[in-house]
């Protein structure tokens, strides 16, 4: 680590490699999901939309976008979290203006998703944690949540496959 | 009874997919319904590009599986015999034994292999143009509200 890095510097370099990580998946794109950045803590959003709507009568978010949001979120946290090192050392510096090769990403294995409270038609966020990560496979915990951090939507449990070479 | 089989069969599936459409997010994804009846569920989509979530090898996410598996559990405990009123996940697992094949339509299949009073127990595979060869599996709880 250098200390006497320029700040801009680090923060560009972050943000484009988290730019890198997420701008190469359509699927992220289509849900409208974005990642808020504080050092390296990351903390997904999905802002609310119409099409987001699993039933229409309460209304609440459907299931599977919940599922999708938790799932999304423990693959960039892994991805992220496994090249932290390799670009705070400089090894490596994915660049979202590059897009030739997108950063490999974890494969799930399985996801186990909790549903805790009816989804409301408003704004999610989520966090994920990596509970172990080895050098095949990794275990990752997540939740989410929308006005209150502490009353929960829904949590999950998967496991993942991590790209090898 | 058993000749009526046949024609309340399309009939709900028909009553089905006017349901499906009138769900936001099932309409975003192009969902199905190809048969619905006594607890069990078969509903597809097809591939597209927007819903990839693996660029290198153009596989759609596991998301949009969970999405559509979800969906294909909870229709298939709406069509259970004892009418549940309604129904929401308390859990879902997805095991995810092989990559979508880019291109394909994704079929889900779903039955509700135990109801009590107050819940729904269900598996599901689901399948692209390779049947014999399932994508993913699920397990779920369903809440059943009289």
């Amino acid at each position: 680590m250098d200390r006497r890095e320029p700040l801009d510097r680090i923060k560009s370099r972050r943000d484009s490699a988290l730019s890198a990580l997420v701008s190469g998946v359509p699927y992220l794109t289509w849900l409208g999901i974005r990642f808020d950045r504080r050092g390296d803590e990351l903390t997904a959003i999905l802002p609310y939309d119409e099409k987001l709507i699993g039933n229409p009568l309460l209304p609440a978010l459907h299931g599977g976008v919940t599922a999708a949001f938790l799932e999304t979120t423990a693959i960039i946290e892994l991805a992220w979290a496994a090249m932290w090192e390799d670009m705070e050392s400089g090894r490596a510096v994915p660049d979202a203006a590059v897009a030739i090769h997108p950063p490999r990403l974890p494969k799930t294995i399985d996801f186990t998703v909790d549903y805790l409270r009816s989804g409301l038609p408003r704004d999610a966020y989520a966090r994920a944690r990596v509970v172990r990560s080895g050098r095949r496979y990794a275990s990752v915990q997540v939740e989410a949540w929308q006005d209150n951090r502490s009353r929960l939507l829904a949590q999950a449990t998967g496991h993942f496959l991590m790209p090898q070479g | 009874m058993a000749e009526d089989t046949g024609m309340a069969d399309s009939d709900q599936t028909r009553i089905a997919q006017q349901f499906i459409e009138a769900i936001p997010h099932a309409r975003a994804l192009g969902m199905r319904v190809d048969a619905l009846g006594a607890g069990a569920a078969t509903i597809s989509m097809p591939w597209a590009e927007h819903l990839v979530g693996d660029p290198r090898s153009g596989v759609v996410h596991g998301g949009v599986v969970s999405a559509l598996m979800d969906t294909c559990c909870g229709a298939a405990v709406m069509s259970h015999p004892s009418g549940p009123g309604s129904t929401a996940t308390i859990d879902l697992r997805i095991d995810y034994m092989r990559s979508a094949t880019r291109g394909q339509r994704i079929t889900a299949r779903a039955e509700c292999y135990h109801l009590t009073r107050t819940v729904a127990f269900v598996r599901a595979v689901a399948l692209d143009e390779d049947e014999g060869n399932p994508v993913a599996a699920a397990t779920g709880a369903f809440t059943v509200e009289r």
